[in-house]
């Protein structure tokens, strides 16, 4: 295990750039939901303006 | 010939409903792909002759830096198809696509330099792939500004389309920069013609990797296109029914 983490003496290399790639990868899942919740609150906000009026 | 099928996909609820039902054939496939390739990459595959485990920083670099030239080309294509058929829909992929194309290009970098130090004993070289990968970044930064400074959707829909489309030209010189040019980065060693230059139990965890994030792509793209085309609907019945009020 320990042999595994270590990666070879490479492990300040090889986890960071794991930890980036991944870490953009779940961002970007973070980011398409939270515009998406974005636009619908907006479209209920102009759909309840558009009903006031 | 029936034409139908293309006036459907510039159907805004048309697209919006497909992109839902969609996105989990994309996502799940997508999750299991990559954690298979992790798998495949860091345990099954044997240490490389010259570089050790270090090699093993491919299977994030390499899907990283593919991601970032393929929602570009995604981003130009959407963008030219939406200047010449005034596709508002096709707008609404383009803008999808820059948030995820500039971290991913970004990722590629962070990488490329995390690979770089131990292997060519540096951080940055001024490169010509290093060099156009960065003007990549920049391209992706400029048109999440332009579209940001401008006010009017539709300007900014159709003025940052001109500048996607103008900026193809930096993706085949990123591709092409290691053969043209002496670079000290390695020659491509899966999209090349002939042979890949890895031994298959190396080879398929990669390309497991890069499937697995071209089908990840999708799904973050469907998610955002939903929102993107929520914005540019200004009135429509349509948005009643799927924002639930």
């Amino acid at each position: 295990m320990r042999e595994f983490f270590d990666m070879g003496g490479y492990a300040a290399f090889l986890w960071p750039s794991y930890a980036v790639t991944l870490g953009v990868a779940v961002i970007n899942v973070i980011w398409a939901r939270r515009s998406l919740a974005r636009a619908m609150a907006a479209a209920r906000r102009r759909l309840a303006a558009g009903a006031d009026s | 010939m029936n034409w139908t099928w293309f006036h459907r996909l510039g159907s805004p609820p048309h697209i919006y409903r497909l992109a839902q039902q969609l996105t989990p054939w994309f996502a799940w496939p997508a999750a299991a792909l990559i954690l298979t390739a992790l798998y495949g990459g860091l345990v099954l595959a044997p240490p490389d002759y010259q570089q050790g485990d270090g090699f093993r920083i491919i299977y994030m670099h390499a899907p990283a830096a593919w991601m970032s030239l393929m929602v570009y080309t995604t981003m130009a294509v959407a963008a030219a198809v939406a200047l010449i058929w005034r596709m508002k829909v096709a707008h609404a992929v383009a803008a999808s696509c820059a948030p995820i194309g500039a971290s991913f290009t970004f990722a590629a970098l962070v990488t490329g330099s995390l690979w770089g130090e131990p292997m060519w004993g540096t951080w940055w070289e001024w490169d010509p792939r290093l060099t156009s990968e960065l003007i990549l970044l920049f391209l992706y930064l400029g048109y999440m500004g332009l579209r940001g400074a401008i006010e009017d959707p539709q300007r900014a829909d159709r003025t940052s389309a001109v500048l996607a489309v103008v900026g193809i030209v930096n993706v085949p010189i990123i591709h092409y920069s290691v053969t043209w040019w002496n670079s000290l980065h390695q020659a491509p060693s899966v999209m090349r013609l002939g042979k890949p230059q890895l031994s298959l139990p190396m080879l398929w965890p990669l390309l497991v990797m890069l499937l697995g994030f071209t089908l990840y792509f999708v799904a973050v793209l469907l998610v955002r296109l939903r929102g993107e085309i929520l914005l540019r609907e200004r009135s429509a019945s349509w948005i009643r029914e799927v924002v639930g009020t």
